[in-house]
């Protein structure tokens, strides 16, 4: 098997920065070990959703907004979570503890309106559970 | 090996964990402990019992009990009436198959009762993190079966089979292995496409989370029938709890010798690598697949060639959903002439379905083809929340066909759904009720797309932005008549002329809305009136109509 | 033994050979289906969704450009579906573009819109979307994304054939990027300023900076002494902006117009072409007398330059340390020609003409200049002066020829070639082989070095002295060629290194378009002159003589290496992402 591909490194290299994001002088030393361009290297981690070229925060909140959770009421999570963190999608908490960021689907769609936190699903969501569930990865409880 | 008199199974799957079924787990295996019974009492994770959508689930066997929703203080009562004193405390359970105990409403009973669980046939059964346990449930027989008669019959029982394709184009599988077996290089791959993105479907999960053995098991007889020594599966990257019960079952099925250098003395040998996604629907596409495990933007390639001749690193790929490897096994063991059983001709065996929207039982089901939509709609989903009227159904994802009442006692099978112009699809069935809006549904399907084009071809990239600003327009209550238009030939440009299937299945739904429900949309630019009362009109004169 | 296949086009019954694509069958039989985004080795990756027919039995419709003919085919070119579909996709294309041709640089030779013409486009019915992206005016190369149709050609050329890497697609769906990655310029990329990728975009979403009104200003300005120099290349390609045909050879016109333009002096860089090699030629008998370092590596081509810096600084010691004939000409201009004429260096306007976007790039770098002030104070492209000459009514094929100005206007065969693959080679050899022989060379003619193809290798004979020598065009070629040298698979003695495809007379300044067939008749223009000339060797130049006698001194002296040489710097190419981010 080929080993590890350029994909592969790039979420090692995310997973391990604690603040979520692809460093440019680390892309330019992955761009020599894979014997291509700084430039391609950007190409591939733009192009992704998961990967981001900017430092986020902590904790990655991805909020589903495909036609499932849409049917749910999802729009109301969207504008709860908007309000409790007061960032828009694409920016970071000041605390820089929370980045917020749309999703297409995220595969649950039966307990619509959901969200992700990091790896945590959540599901059924109401808008009072929002400052919880908040409150509670703040506090690494979850 | 320890004898336990009885099982307590607690679903953990991710949306369980999500309502805390580790906290009820744990919770359970102290009551045991404290009332003596942990030695007797055997409590194990499991995969979805399918009663997620209302809480966390629990099975106690043999007694063939779910108790749902269990919340914290549900527990110690469970524990102490039932499984110290054996009196099943009615009130909170779901029974299966015993007749004798009344419940108020036997949901599971009916659940389970219309489905073939074949595909599901462990799910919720076994712990997912046990490859004892799978084996204990016929696991592997299929590829000791395999070994034992050659790849030739394989790739034959799996023709004869008839096995399509169950990620939605619905090719024949064992013709799609057929090229690869044919084709000659010193390379094979077989990829497992478990990108699962399509909005509404989660059908895959159920299997990876639940019974991942399962899928391992597909993927080595794929290999064996057609030459490959090497698999990847590519999984989306937000489904973790997927990749890390994947991940334990190929370490085990290694230690076991299901995977690796010659297999149980076989001498085939094959081995299995996870490649993560990461956040890209049209990496479902199977040649931007391709080109993602490459490491690579997941932009598609052209076709021909086609990858069962031509696919990963240039070499024979076969490309198999989740779903249609998870076939595989029970093909091998029971037969064809077994799999013919089940469905209708042009359609055998069974489907995953997810069901969601304005059903009352909303979960993964397994049905046999041929079945009418609206049976399931109303004997598996419980017809519709609130006694609502039907407005719709949106089957096969947001990539799929839009159904109207009229047509709703369809049966749901590949011919029978091309009569109307529609597939199966994905298997993803959204049941819309009257309170909802046809063109705010189109927007979020426009901005779906919009989001997920990957940009290489001009009337996708284009026309996707365009599609959503036409709609947004229109649900704002600037639109006119001539938008229809626009919508209409954008739609049929976008169908004939986009580089890949994400451009040329986008514009369906909407295009097809634009036909089936023309009086909404007219009402929407006429009249500037949303009758679901959904869309919001800016510029509004009246007070009246706001939502 | 190719296999034939059957195929119905429009009906009518074909064969071809089994792996040609639609649009090449097509074309053999008249049909001329239209494309925007494809160009044969560089784009073929059916982006635009213009080029597509028919075919029975499909339920889409597929790009001829991709899709090779099988057996039993059937196509149809000219339905009203196909036509409306072809069209849908320019309308597409047009509602994602910022619609400004009369002001725009590529008004009347863009693709796109040549294309809107042709297809019938009345209107765009779909609603306007303006671009995400700013424009990338830091450099000689500069980006208008308004104007993209992302059909990656640029990508393609920079990695495919230049193998800079500076550009890049990125992003995804309508906010698709194309230019330099992590939200740098041109100028802080890679990029060698090429401009290979202006030549191949088909609308003006890349182009050059226009110094043109430093130009007019600078004419108008009654305290400056405004001169001009044109590059070989020129005299073969300038006449193609104003209608006539590839490979016309327009010196004259070319003198004159730039007379009426009011410059005071017309000199000619084919000159210092003739200077550079008699500095050069005696550089490369010094090393090869003296054990230097070889090969050494010409040094008249910026973009080879700046590449050579960034990807293999450890060659910088064979560079050879002269200037190019562009840089020589401005030293030449503000010292010896500002003296001998009395007027102060400081007043004197020197433009330069080239066919070359990195001479832009070239003139600014600040190691370059030797007067004491600024030897070239601008680079004027093949494509600007046309623009000036049309600005100022000046009805260029009509004129009567004009000559150059001496002493800086007269040239050998041996100059006029430096604008193709192998010229400088060529011309190089004419007086090394007369410079360490002693005699007079004969067949001054080595066609070896001739020719477009990515490196040639020519052993040259040199008084028993078995001299060897490559040629490369295109950095792509280049760096090949250097990675042989490397792994010591090649053992060369010289390096002529082109970075355009075919030389100068493909460079990122000259007319679009430019291909193959055209670079062969502007190359044939320059080597039919050169055949004409009755001094056909640099040393020979009596005015190179002359200014030796006059000036410089010795060959390779003092005087002449502080006028005449340069140095390099290596430099990073990503420097800008090397630094750690701190608070980004």
């Amino acid at each position: 098997m080929k080993g590890k591909s350029l994909i592969d490194v790039l979420h090692e290299i995310q997973e391990s920065n604690p603040e979520n994001y692809v460093p440019e002088n680390l892309a330019k030393k992955v761009a020599d070990t894979f014997k291509t361009s700084p430039a391609k290297v950007y190409g591939v981690v733009t192009f992704y959703t998961m990967f981001s070229i900017k430092p986020r925060g902590k904790h990655i909140i991805r909020v589903c907004r495909s036609l499932s959770c849409h049917l749910a009421d999802g729009e109301k999570i969207v504008k709860k979570l908007k309000e409790e963190l007061g960032v828009d999608f694409g920016e970071t908490t000041e605390d820089k503890e929370f980045t917020l960021e749309e999703s297409s689907c995220l595969g649950m769609c039966s307990i619509a309106p959901s969200m992700m936190i990091d790896d945590v699903p959540f599901g059924n969501l109401k808008e009072e559970d929002i400052p919880v569930i908040l409150k509670k990865v703040r506090e690494g409880v979850l | 090996m320890k004898m336990y008199r009885s099982h307590i199974l607690v679903a953990e799957d991710s949306k369980s964990l999500s309502k805390g079924a580790k906290e009820i787990e744990e919770l359970i295996s102290k009551e045991l402990r404290a009332l003596g019974l942990d030695e007797e009492v055997l409590v194990a994770p499991t995969g979805s019992l399918g009663f997620e959508d209302i809480g966390v689930a629990i099975a106690v066997y043999p007694d063939g009990v779910i108790y749902a929703p269990v919340t914290q203080n549900d527990v110690p009562r469970i524990i102490k009436e039932h499984l110290l004193k054996g009196r099943i405390v009615k009130e909170l359970a779901h029974e299966i198959g015993k007749k004798d105990v009344t419940v108020t409403e036997s949901r599971a009973e009916r659940v389970l009762s219309i489905q073939e669980r074949v595909l599901l046939k462990r799910v919720g059964v076994i712990n997912p993190e046990s490859i004892e346990e799978y084996i204990a449930e016929d696991g592997y027989l299929a590829l000791e079966k395999a070994i034992e008669k050659g790849p030739q019959w394989v790739l034959e029982e799996v023709k004869a089979s008839e096995l399509r394709g169950r990620g939605g184009a619905g090719f024949p599988t064992g013709k799609k292995w057929e090229f690869t077996a044919k084709a000659k290089s010193d390379v094979k791959y077989v990829i497992c496409n478990a990108d699962e993105g399509e909005p509404g479907t989660f059908k895959d999960r159920v299997i990876m989370e639940g019974d991942p053995h399962l899928l391992i098991e597909g993927m080595i007889l794929a290999g064996f029938a057609t030459g490959a020594n090497y698999g990847y599966i590519y999984i989306r990257g937000e489904y973790d709890l997927s990749i890390r019960r994947l991940q334990k079952a190929i370490d085990q099925a290694r230690s076991y010798g299901f995977l690796g250098e010659n297999i149980l003395g076989s001498g085939f040998s094959f081995d299995i690598e996870i490649k993560k996604g990461a956040g890209a629907y049209i990496c479902g596409e199977e040649t931007a697949l391709i080109e993602s495990i490459e490491g690579k933007r997941g932009e598609p390639r052209k076709k021909p060639p086609y990858p069962p001749t031509c696919g990963l690193w240039g070499k024979p790929t076969v490309i198999n959903n989740v779903e249609t490897l998870a076939n595989v096994p029970p093909i091998v063991v029971n037969g064809a002439e077994w799999f013919k059983k089940f469905g209708v001709p042009g359609s055998y065996g069974t489907k995953l379905f997810s069901l969601m929207g304005d059903v009352n039982y909303k979960g993964v089901i397994e049905i046999p083809f041929g079945v009418k939509l609206s049976s399931i709609i109303n004997d598996v989903g419980f017809g519709i929340k609130g006694g609502k009227k039907l407005k719709g159904v949106i089957l096969g994802g947001v990539s799929g066909s839009l159904i109207t009442p009229n047509e709703i006692d369809t049966p749901v099978d590949f011919n029978s759904l091309a009569l109307i112009e529609a597939g199966p699809g994905s298997g993803s069935i959204v049941v819309l009720s009257e309170d909802r809006c046809i063109v705010d549904i189109a927007k979020n399907i426009a901005y779906f797309f919009r989001h997920e084009s990957c940009g290489k071809c001009t009337p996708c990239r284009v026309g996707t932005e365009e599609m959503y600003k036409i709609i947004d327009s229109i649900s704002k209550g600037f639109g006119e008549v001539k938008d229809l238009e626009r919508l209409d030939k954008l739609s049929t440009s976008m169908k004939l002329t986009s580089f890949c299937g994400l451009g040329q299945t986008a514009p369906n739904i909407i295009q097809q809305s634009l036909r089936k429900f023309r009086e909404e949309w007219l009402e929407h630019i006429n009249e500037r009136k949303c009758s679901a009362n959904v869309c919001e009109f800016e510029e509004i004169m009246e007070e009246v109509t706001n939502e | 033994m190719s296999d034939l296949v059957n195929v119905k086009i429009d009906g009518r019954p074909y064969q071809f050979e089994k792996g040609t694509t639609i649009l090449k069958a097509c074309k053999s039989i008249g049909i001329e289906i239209p494309t925007l985004c494809y160009l044969e080795g560089i784009a073929e990756e059916g982006s635009c969704g213009v080029c597509v027919v028919e075919v029975k039995g499909s339920r889409t419709l597929q790009r001829s450009c991709i899709t090779e003919v099988t057996e039993g085919m059937e196509i149809i070119t000219n339905s009203p579906v196909v036509r409306e579909a072809r069209k849908t996709n320019i309308e597409l294309a047009l509602a994602h573009h910022d619609i400004t041709c009369p002001t725009c640089v590529r008004d009347d030779n863009c693709e796109l819109q040549t294309l809107a013409r042709r297809l019938g486009v009345k209107e765009v019915p779909f609603d306007k979307i303006g671009s995400f992206y700013e424009k990338d005016l830091g450099g000689p190369v500069i980006r208008d994304p308004s104007k993209c149709v992302y059909c990656r050609r640029c990508v393609s050329v920079c990695e495919n054939i230049q193998n800079v890497n500076a550009l890049t697609v990125a992003k995804r769906g309508i906010k698709t990027y194309i230019g330099a990655p992590f939200d740098l310029r041109l100028v802080d990329s890679p990029c060698v300023n090429c401009g290979q990728c202006i030549m191949n975009c088909p609308t003006g979403a890349l182009s050059e900076r226009d110094d043109t009104d430093k130009v007019w200003e600078a004419l108008s300005d009654t305290e400056k002494y405004v001169v001009v120099s044109t590059a070989p290349a020129i005299r073969a390609s300038l006449g193609e902006l104003f209608g006539l045909p590839a490979g016309t050879f327009v010196r004259g016109k070319v003198a004159r117009a730039l007379r009426l333009l009011g410059f005071k002096k017309i000199f000619d860089t084919n000159f210092t072409a003739d200077l550079t090699i008699v500095e050069e030629a005696h550089e490369l008998i010094e090393r090869v007398k003296n054990n230097g370092v070889l090969p050494m590596t010409t040094s008249c081509c910026p973009g080879w330059i700046k590449y050579l810096e960034e990807y293999y600084p450890e060659f910088i010691p064979n560079v050879s340390s002269c200037k190019s004939p562009q840089q020589m000409m401005g030293a030449i201009v503000k010292t010896y020609f500002a003296e001998k004429m009395g007027i102060p260096k400081e007043k004197i306007f020197h433009v330069s003409i080239m066919p070359c976007t990195a001479k832009k790039y070239e003139a600014d770098r600040p190691e370059i200049d030797a007067s004491g002030v600024k030897d070239v104070d601008a680079v004027l492209t093949t494509r600007e002066i046309a623009r000036m000459i049309k600005e100022a009514g000046i009805d260029f094929v009509n004129l009567d020829d004009s000559d150059y100005d001496l002493p800086l206007g007269e040239y050998s065969g041996a100059a006029t070639i430096f604008g193709a693959t192998g010229g400088v080679m060529e011309a190089a050899l004419r007086t090394a082989y007369e410079m360490l022989t002693g005699e007079t060379l004969e067949a001054v003619d080595f066609v070896e070095v001739r020719g477009l193809e990515g490196i040639k290798v020519s052993d040259v004979n040199i008084d028993g002295v078995n001299i060897r020598v490559a040629v490369a065009n295109s950095l792509g070629s280049a760096s090949k060629l250097l990675e042989k040298v490397k792994a010591h698979e090649e053992n060369v003695h010289f390096i002529e290194v082109m970075a355009c495809p075919g030389g100068c007379i493909g460079g990122g300044g000259q007319p679009i378009p430019t291909n193959d067939e055209i670079r062969l008749k502007r190359i044939q223009a320059l080597y039919k002159d050169d055949s004409e000339r009755k001094i056909r060797k640099s040393h020979e130049n009596p005015y190179i003589k002359q200014l030796y006698e006059e000036y410089l001194g010795e060959v390779g002296g003092p005087k002449a290496h502080h006028l005449l040489h340069t140095h390099y710097t290596p430099r990073s190419p990503w420097e800008a992402l090397e630094k750690v981010s701190l608070n980004k």
